[in-house]
C-alpha cells in the first residue's frame, strides 16, 4: 500500500506543478489580452494594480470570489451549477496531453490529437447546459448559436489536423513535434495554418465570432444569469480554452518544443520555453485579431465554416496525401 | 489488476445507471444528459481494454456531435409536456404498444446476439486477418478498413452521403422575398453602375428607383 501511496502522490505532484503554471499564465494571459488591446486603440489598459498592472487578474479574481452567488429562482439548478464547472473541467484536462518537452508530459497516450479533439468537443456542453439551465431567452440564444459555431468549426479544425496527420503518421503529439526536425508545418502546409488560425477563433467564442456573447443583442450569451465565482469559472475556462488551442496550433504547425534553428545561442534555451514563446506568440496574434476585426455576421459567419473552410481543406487533403504518395514521402514508408 | 477490476465495475456500475435514468428521468433534458453520461462511461471502458481509437471516436462522434442534436431538438420542443399527456392518455395512446413492440424486438436480437457468443471461436476462425500486435490499434484498424475491407466502408460512406443529401432535400424549400448577399455581386460592381450624377431641377425634384 504505501508502494501504492507514492505513486499516488507522485502523480499529484505532476499534475499540481502542471496545473499551478496553467492556471496562473490564464490569469496573466487575461491582463495580457486586455493591455495588447489597449495599445492597439492608444489607451494604457490595466497598469495600476502591481508593477504594470500585472496583479490586476488577481485583483479582479478576489473580487468575483467575495461577490454574492445568485442562482435565478426558475433555473434548474443542478444543470446551472453544472455548467461553469464543467467549463472549467474540460478546459484544464486537456493539458494533460500537451508535451512541453521530449519528457515533460503527463499523459504520453498513443491517441493524444483525438483526445484533445474529444475534449474541445465536449466543450459545448459546458455552454448549452449554462443557457439552459439559466431558463431565460437571451442566454439560451447564446447558447444556440454557440453551439452550432463550435460544432461547425469542429469539423474544419478536423480536417485540418487530418492534413497534419497524414505527414506525420501517428496520432501521438510527441510523435507530431518530432516529425517537424526538419521544416516546421507552416511553410508546407500554410494555408492550413491561417485557416486554422480563424477556426480557432470561432472555436473559442473570441472576437470576431464572439456571436454567443454578443452585448449589443444579447446582453452577455450565456452567461447573462450568472454571477460572481461561477462567472469567473466560466471566464478563467474560456482563457484556458484559448491557451490550448495557441499550444495546438504551436504543436501541429510551429514545431511545438522545438528551437527554430539548432545552432549554439537557441539549443541552449530549455525546450518548454520555446513552446510557451510560440504559444504567447499566438496569442497576442488572437488579442491583435480581437482590436482589430469588427464583429461578423451570423450568415457570414456559417458561410465561412461550411462553404469556403471545409471545401478548401478538403482539398488540401486530397492535394497533400496525393503530394505524398506521387513523391513517396509517405511516413511509414 | 485489483484496481483495473474496481474501475470496470464504477464504469459499468455508471453506465447501467445512467443508461436506466434515461428512460427513468421525467425530464427529457435530464434524459439526454444520462445519455451523455452513458456514452462518456461507454467510452472509458472501450479505452480500458486498449481499443483507445474506438474510445475517442466514440466521444468526439456520439457526445461531441450527435448527442448536441439531441438536446437541441429536446430543449427547442416542449417534449416533456408531449411524455406526460402520451402517458396519461394511455387509453386512446397507440404509443404504447408500439413502444412494446419495438422493446420485444430489441430483446430477442440481444438474446440472438448472446446465444451467438457460444460460436465466438468459430466466428474468429472464419476472418482471415493477420494481426499485428506490436502496432497501436489506430495503424491496424486502418490496415484492415482501408485494404480489406475498403469496399464495404466506401459503401456506409456513400450511405451516410445520401441520408446527409435525403435530409437536405426533404426539408430544404425555396423562399420568396428573401434577401440574400452575393459577394460576388459586391466585389465586382464598379463606379459606373454604384454611382450616378442627377441634376436635380428646382421645384421637380427626382425620382429614385428603391
Amino acid at each position: 500500500m504505501p508502494e501504492f501511496a507514492s505513486i499516488l502522490f507522485s502523480e499529484v505532484l505532476k499534475i499540481l506543478t502542471l496545473l499551478v503554471p496553467v492556471l496562473v499564465s490564464v490569469a496573466m494571459i487575461v491582463w495580457l489580452d486586455r493591455r495588447v488591446w489597449a495599445f492597439v486603440q492608444k489607451r494604457r489598459g490595466p497598469n495600476v494594480v502591481g508593477p504594470f498592472g500585472l496583479l490586476q487578474s488577481l485583483a479582479d479574481a478576489l473580487k468575483y470570489i467575495f461577490k454574492e452567488i445568485i442562482i435565478p429562482s426558475s433555473s434548474n439548478k443542478v444543470i446551472f451549477i453544472l455548467a461553469p464547472i464543467i467549463t472549467m473541467t474540460l478546459a484544464l484536462i486537456s493539458w494533460a496531453v500537451i508535451p512541453f518537452s521530449e519528457d515533460f508530459v503527463l499523459a504520453d497516450i498513443n491517441v493524444g490529437i483525438l483526445y484533445l479533439f474529444a475534449v474541445s468537443s465536449l466543450g459545448v456542453y459546458g455552454i448549452i447546459m449554462g443557457g439552459w439551465a439559466s431558463n431565460s431567452k437571451y442566454p439560451f440564444l447564446g447558447a444556440i448559436r454557440s453551439a452550432a459555431q463550435m460544432v461547425s468549426y469542429e469539423v474544419s479544425i478536423g480536417i485540418i489536423i487530418i492534413n497534419v496527420l497524414l505527414c506525420v503518421g501517428s496520432l501521438n503529439l510527441s510523435d507530431i513535434v518530432k516529425a517537424q526536425e526538419n521544416i516546421w508545418y507552416i511553410i508546407p502546409l500554410f494555408p492550413m495554418f491561417v485557416i486554422f488560425f480563424i477556426s480557432a477563433l470561432a472555436e473559442t467564442n473570441r472576437p470576431p465570432f464572439d456571436l454567443p456573447e454578443a452585448e449589443a443583442e444579447l446582453v452577455a450569451g450565456y452567461q447573462t444569469e450568472y454571477s460572481g465565482m461561477m462567472y469567473a469559472m466560466f471566464w478563467l475556462g474560456e482563457y484556458a480554452n484559448i491557451l490550448l488551442m495557441c499550444a495546438l496550433g504551436s504543436i501541429l504547425f510551429l514545431g511545438g518544443w522545438l528551437s527554430p534553428i539548432d545552432i549554439f545561442p537557441f539549443n541552449v534555451i530549455p525546450s518548454p520555453i520555446w513552446l510557451i514563446i510560440k504559444i504567447l506568440l499566438l496569442f497576442i496574434l488572437f488579442a491583435l485579431v480581437k482590436a482589430i476585426v469588427p464583429r461578423y455576421r451570423y450568415d457570414q459567419l456559417m458561410r465561412l465554416g461550411w462553404k469556403v473552410f471545409l471545401p478548401f481543406s478538403l482539398t488540401w487533403v486530397v492535394l497533400t496525401a496525393g503530394y505524398l504518395m506521387y513523391f513517396d514521402l509517405l511516413p511509414g514508408n | 489488476m485489483i484496481a483495473h477490476a474496481v474501475v470496470f465495475y464504477i464504469f459499468s456500475f455508471i453506465a447501467i445507471v445512467s443508461a436506466i435514468m434515461v428512460t427513468a428521468s421525467r425530464n427529457t433534458v435530464h434524459s439526454v444528459f444520462f445519455l451523455i453520461l452513458d456514452f462518456i462511461s461507454i467510452s472509458c471502458l472501450f479505452i480500458m481494454i486498449g481499443a483507445e481509437f474506438l474510445g475517442m471516436i466514440m466521444l468526439i462522434v456520439y457526445v461531441g456531435a450527435v448527442a448536441v442534436l439531441f438536446l437541441f431538438v429536446v430543449m427547442m420542443l416542449n417534449v416533456a409536456q408531449q411524455k406526460n399527456e402520451w402517458f396519461v392518455a394511455s387509453g386512446s395512446s397507440s404509443h404504447i404498444p408500439v413502444g412494446l413492440l419495438v422493446s420485444l424486438v430489441i430483446f430477442s436480437e440481444l438474446l440472438i446476439v448472446i446465444g451467438g457468443w457460444k460460436y465466438k471461436t468459430e466466428l474468429q476462425d472464419s476472418i482471415n486477418i493477420n494481426l499485428n500486435l506490436n502496432l497501436t490499434n489506430t495503424q491496424s484498424l486502418g490496415n484492415v478498413i482501408y485494404t480489406d475491407y475498403v469496399h464495404l466502408f466506401q459503401l456506409s460512406g456513400m450511405v451516410l452521403l445520401v441520408a446527409m443529401i435525403g435530409a437536405i432535400v426533404l426539408t430544404f424549400r425555396k423562399r420568396t422575398g428573401v434577401k440574400t448577399q452575393s459577394y460576388l455581386r459586391q466585389i465586382s460592381r464598379e463606379r459606373d453602375e454604384g454611382v450616378e450624377l442627377i441634376d436635380v431641377e428646382t421645384k421637380k425634384g427626382v425620382k429614385i428607383d428603391v
